[in-house]
């Protein structure tokens, strides 16, 4: 039980920051450019643990994403899932040696799901949306990557040091 | 991290990587299909979604307190900071509005002679629920909100969507005890207005930053920065006059309205049901539930004694 609660863990964390994405936050300017905190979970589970947080789960994660924000089902699954796939298969490329580059290989695949994300609602939508708004979001997310990789560490050793 | 792994268990990673890969491939593939399937507007999609909004809309309930607790801290500080300027700001439109109070007491009492002298049918008293924002979905793409009221509550698709007196979007999808409204900066979000003082017509646009745009301006587009904008009542979506915004700016790419609510301010919001179709289809216009009054309605005589023949008992 206490093993499974453990092994849930990279999951609930995922889901508990997409849920903290949906939250009213009442601060001017800050709603719609969210920083992508699922993104970086799914990616960090994706390159340290990923027998807890798998392709199957990282869809499931991102299908939730659309279902609650309203946008077309599947798109931030597929690119949820895409991340995820990348990081375990180039897991050698983004395992840098130094902290800024590792930030430099999230910059680029955060890049990648951007645009991944824009082409598939491009596909979907007919009115064009906001670029900047969405430079905004993909900033923040780069600028809040440090903290979060750092607490996401802190829970990795606290609970699932030998697990 | 060095993986002592022998031969066996190299197999097994390979098979592994192969399920993974086909995992893949069938995620992929099914990604496309749920857009496919949302493109079409199938029904079983939108029920689907708006069950899974309404488990999780508790859940959302509960984070949401705390989190308006800090931003309600937050709002304090920064209204300390800005105390003097508001101070005087304040003393400057209390001097106007005073002036203002005398015309409006002398233009009502005005109003309500002539209003006798032409038999108006006044309009009916409609009928609101207030709900809490538990959720605020920012995206580029989506500018949505998830309310905690539904169709158990009286919540019909297509309803206005109010704060105060302004409008700011309509209720998009509804589940048992949620809904979810699509705001007026929604780049889906498109809406008959016009120019409170040229009565000129437009189509009031959303593209999913904090302004929305004016486009299909009919007629002498002759806007001014300043202009205030209202509901029209072309569609017959909305009762014409409910105030939404000014004209901000007729920078290139058209007039830009700013809103006179943002987003970040809601935190309860009223859904109105006018009675009239919202802003739906008129193949789609849900029947009219049954009216609950507000409480403190009593704007006059409802029209009570023109009803020739009203059974009353």
């Amino acid at each position: 039980m206490d093993l499974w609660l453990r092994h849930i863990m990279p999951f609930g964390m995922t889901l508990g920051l997409l849920l903290l994405t949906c939250l009213p936050v009442h601060i001017p300017g800050l709603s719609g450019v969210m920083p992508m905190l699922p993104l970086m979970s799914v990616y960090y589970w994706a390159l340290f643990r990923p027998d807890l947080l798998p392709v199957g789960t990282a869809f499931a994660i991102g299908l939730t994403n659309d279902i609650l924000v309203g946008m077309p089902l599947g798109v931030n699954a597929l690119v949820l899932a895409s991340v995820q796939r990348l990081a375990t298969t180039q897991r050698r490329f983004f395992l840098a040696r130094s902290f800024l580059a590792s930030w430099l290989a999230f910059a680029l695949l955060a890049a990648g799901a951007v645009g991944l994300g824009w082409l598939l609602m491009e596909m979907m939508a007919e009115h064009p949306v906001g670029l900047l708004q969405m430079a905004l979001a993909y900033l923040a997310t780069l600028g809040l990557f440090p903290a979060a990789t750092q607490m996401m560490a802190r829970a990795q050793m606290a609970f699932l040091k030998d697990v | 991290m060095r993986s002592r792994s022998s031969g066996a268990l190299r197999r097994l990673a390979s098979i592994r990587l192969m399920m993974h890969r086909h995992a893949f491939l069938l995620l992929g593939a099914a990604a496309f299909v749920l857009m496919l399937l949302t493109k079409a507007n199938v029904g079983f999609i939108e029920q689907s979604r708006v069950a899974v909004v309404d488990a999780f809309v508790p859940v959302l309930d509960l984070l949401s307190r705390p989190a308006t607790l800090v931003a309600e801290g937050t709002r304090h500080i920064r209204e300390l900071v800005a105390l003097r300027a508001e101070n005087a700001r304040l003393k400057a439109e209390n001097q106007r509005l005073l002036h203002w109070e005398t015309i409006a007491s002398r233009l009502r009492d005005e109003n309500q002679v002539l209003l006798q002298q032409l038999n108006v049918v006044p309009d009916p008293d409609p009928a609101y629920i207030t709900a809490r924002v538990v959720g605020d979905m920012g995206s580029a793409y989506v500018h949505s909100m998830v309310v905690n009221a539904g169709a158990r509550d009286g919540v019909r698709k297509g309803q206005a969507v109010l704060s105060g007196e302004t409008l700011i979007g309509h209720v998009a999808e509804v589940g048992d005890r949620s809904a979810r409204l699509q705001l007026l900066t929604d780049p889906n979000s498109r809406l008959p207005v016009m120019i409170e003082g040229s009565r000129t017509r437009a189509i009031l646009a959303g593209d999913g930053r904090e302004r929305p745009r004016l486009g299909y301006i009919a007629g002498n587009p002759n806007i001014q920065v300043g202009d205030r904008v209202v509901t029209s009542a072309s569609g017959a979506a909305f009762p014409p006059g409910l105030p939404i915004g000014v004209v901000a700016s007729i920078a290139e790419g058209g007039p830009w309205v700013e809103p006179d609510v943002h987003r970040h301010e809601l935190e309860y919001v009223a859904i109105v049901d006018y009675g009239l179709g919202g802003i739906l289809p008129f193949a789609d216009k849900p029947q009219a539930p049954v009216r609950r009054r507000p409480a403190a309605a009593g704007v006059g005589p409802a029209g009570t004694g023109a009803v020739p023949g009203g059974g009353d008992n």
